[in-house]
């Protein structure tokens, strides 16, 4: 393993932001692996710094395969992160909406250009993010619908879900659509946390990962199969909204199978406590998507359904 | 009348509610001109507010000559305004990048489609923007290359020092600017001032201008104002400065001052050691029409865009 330092922001009236990577094998340039880019995003660090932890041990045994190298990097925003900030901490920018960056533009710009040079060429392109709406995913593989997609290969992750995603115009200025317009096959785990650590879900992206570089022939490690995911597109996910506002009090969570007219949540008055309103499940199948906060705008979408899918 | 251009509730006995003032002339024909002036997309950008303020009162104080229908939108985003927050609160995405909007998106997305659907089929939009509180701007309209032929007429009469023609870009194709283009709404978006302030004197030349484009289209009636013409310009002839350290950006020349290729615009210092860390020169000859407002720069921090010319 070799840690070095692919980015540094000098900074005034703090400690300069270093952005570091940990490099295992040496060769092609096989995969990366990118973590937290908003502050936020602890459970991606968490995923990251267990994958190093890994690749570390499964080097000193031999275990990269030939004339590859692997690069993760597990912070690129850290000192939004330490001052406990999603986005960048002076201007509230936020890194994942400027790839593939400039170098003689503005601050998270020149961020995301230092990092995108030190992480373009690579044949596989995995990240860590989180998504615009908070609340609880079933862990699954995420990609976008550039034209170079490829789900077959998502597949090999083994995760339960490969989601195709249809990019909007401010989808254009991700890392994950800018690894993939510059030859990266890219590839955005999600799994059931942002801001807390879940152990299962962090074990499983962990796994997920380790596997893939094992049947990309990167790496060399005996792991469970996996799952032989279900491919959906993200417009085919049925979308159930709240019509109250109130305290929400939520009945089922991500990967639970419903029935339709299930009752999936209740809205409650927020000074009365009488039950405004029962939120019923439109569909027979898998939740997919759930809302976590305990309170929520009429017209909130609280759950994303899988239609018609099974256990 | 004030109504309501969408309500969405929120958790505890409030309503996020977009508002709207519909002032119509006394005797319609059903043949009026529509103009949509709107503002407050971001919380922190205050310069519109004074500008709704000026053309609600010129208009309730001249009712007469009023011929057409003005449809003032203060605030699009009224919790950010509210909140003193540039966003949407709790929604992580900038409201100008969520338009057109979606009936069955997000809240957010379904406030952006709401307001869309609410302008839609006006003739003509002024989205008013205030820079942010980072950047001083001189009165200018942006318009994207590809709408320029028909939006150039409109930003020419709206009494703008500078109107910037500049590249389109994928990502600005999430604006309510180019929403509201694409389905024919003519919409022009002016940039003055600065975040989190009002420039009382930008603030009357933008009102003069509305009034006279407002003339233009038989909406108004009343005496206006010969509008002054603007600095027209492209891409190319903008060039950039940047922070190259970070530190405390104090500048020493003013807006709208023709600088010279390498002289000075300012400096950046260092208060712990009393350094110089950066001299900061003018990449070209020409006009200073953005400037840093806020002190603190980190690297990379935009400190002055020049229009390269002379403009004295």
């Amino acid at each position: 393993m070799k840690k070095e330092c692919i980015y540094t922001l000098k900074n005034q009236y703090r400690d300069d932001l270093n952005i570091y990577g940990y490099r295992f094998g040496k060769g092609e340039k096989a995969a990366c692996v990118v973590g937290a880019i908003r502050g936020n995003e602890v459970q991606q660090l968490y995923i990251c710094s267990q994958l190093v932890k890994s690749l570390k041990r499964l080097e000193e045994k031999g275990a990269i395969v030939g004339q590859n190298e692997i690069l993760v990097i597990p912070s690129v925003n850290h000192s939004s992160m330490n001052i406990s900030k999603r986005f960048w901490a002076t201007d509230n920018t936020d890194i994942n909406r400027m790839f593939p960056g400039y170098d003689a533009g503005e601050t998270t710009q020149r961020i995301a250009a230092g990092l995108f040079k030190a992480i373009e060429g690579y044949s596989y392109g995995i990240q860590f993010p989180s998504f615009y709406l908070p609340g609880d995913f079933v862990p699954h593989v995420r990609m976008m619908e550039t034209g170079f997609q490829s789900p077959s290969l998502a597949n090999l992750f083994g995760m339960p879900y490969v989601v195709i995603r249809k990019p909007k115009p401010i989808d254009t200025t991700t890392l994950n659509y800018n690894w993939q317009i510059w030859n990266t096959n890219a590839f955005s785990l999600y799994t059931s946390a942002t801001d807390t650590i879940d152990e299962p879900s962090a074990r499983q992206a962990v796994a997920s990962v380790l596997r893939f570089l094992t049947r990309m022939g990167i790496l060399r490690y005996t792991s469970h199969s996996g799952y032989l995911a279900s491919v959906l597109q993200e417009e085919d996910l049925t979308n159930v909204r709240t019509e109250h506002s109130g305290i929400y009090r939520r009945l089922v969570g991500p990967g639970e199978e419903v029935h339709r007219e299930q009752i999936l949540a209740l809205v409650m008055d927020p000074l009365e406590g009488e039950v405004l309103g029962k939120i019923l499940a439109p569909t027979d199948g898998i939740i997919f998507f759930a809302h976590k906060a305990p309170l929520v705008m009429e017209g909130t979408i609280v759950f994303k359904i899988i239609r018609r899918l099974h256990e | 009348m004030i109504k309501e251009v969408v309500s969405v509730g929120l958790a505890v006995d409030e309503r996020l509610r977009v508002r709207k003032n519909v002032l119509t002339p006394q005797f319609m024909t059903g043949k009026e001109k529509r103009i949509c002036i709107v503002t407050g997309t971001h919380g922190d950008e205050l310069e519109g507010q004074y500008v709704c303020y000026e053309i609600n009162r010129i208009i309730r104080e001249n009712p007469d000559f009023l011929k057409g229908i003005v449809e003032i939108y203060p605030a699009l985003n009224p919790l950010g305004v509210d909140s003193i927050s540039r966003g949407i609160p709790m929604f992580d995405l900038d409201m100008n990048r969520i338009f057109p909007g979606d009936e069955n998106g997000a809240v957010a997305e379904h406030v952006a489609a709401r307001i869309i659907n609410d302008i839609k089929d006006a003739d003509l939009c002024i989205d008013i923007h205030a820079s942010n509180i980072f950047l001083r701007e001189i009165p200018q309209a942006r318009i994207n290359v590809n709408t320029a032929e028909r939006l150039l007429p409109f930003a020419r009469r709206l009494n703008l020092d500078f109107v910037w023609v500049h590249a389109a870009a994928t990502v600005l194709e999430s604006t309510l600017a180019h929403s509201l283009n694409s389905i024919g709404v003519p919409t022009v978006v002016v940039e003055m001032g600065v975040g989190m302030r009002i420039t009382e004197e930008f603030c009357h030349q933008l009102t003069d201008g509305i009034f006279c484009v407002m003339k233009d289209m038989g909406v108004w009636t009343g005496p206006v104002i010969t509008p002054k013409e603007p600095i027209i310009s492209q891409d190319g002839e903008v060039g950039f400065v940047n922070a190259e350290a970070p530190g405390i950006f104090v500048p020493c020349v003013e807006h709208w001052r023709n600088v010279a290729q390498g002289e000075r615009i300012g400096r950046i210092l260092n208060s712990l050691d009393g350094q110089i860390l950066q001299d900061v020169r003018a990449p070209i000859h020409g006009m200073v029409f953005t400037l840093r407002e806020y002190p603190v720069v980190s690297c990379g921090s935009l400190i002055a865009r020049v229009l390269g010319g002379d403009f004295q």
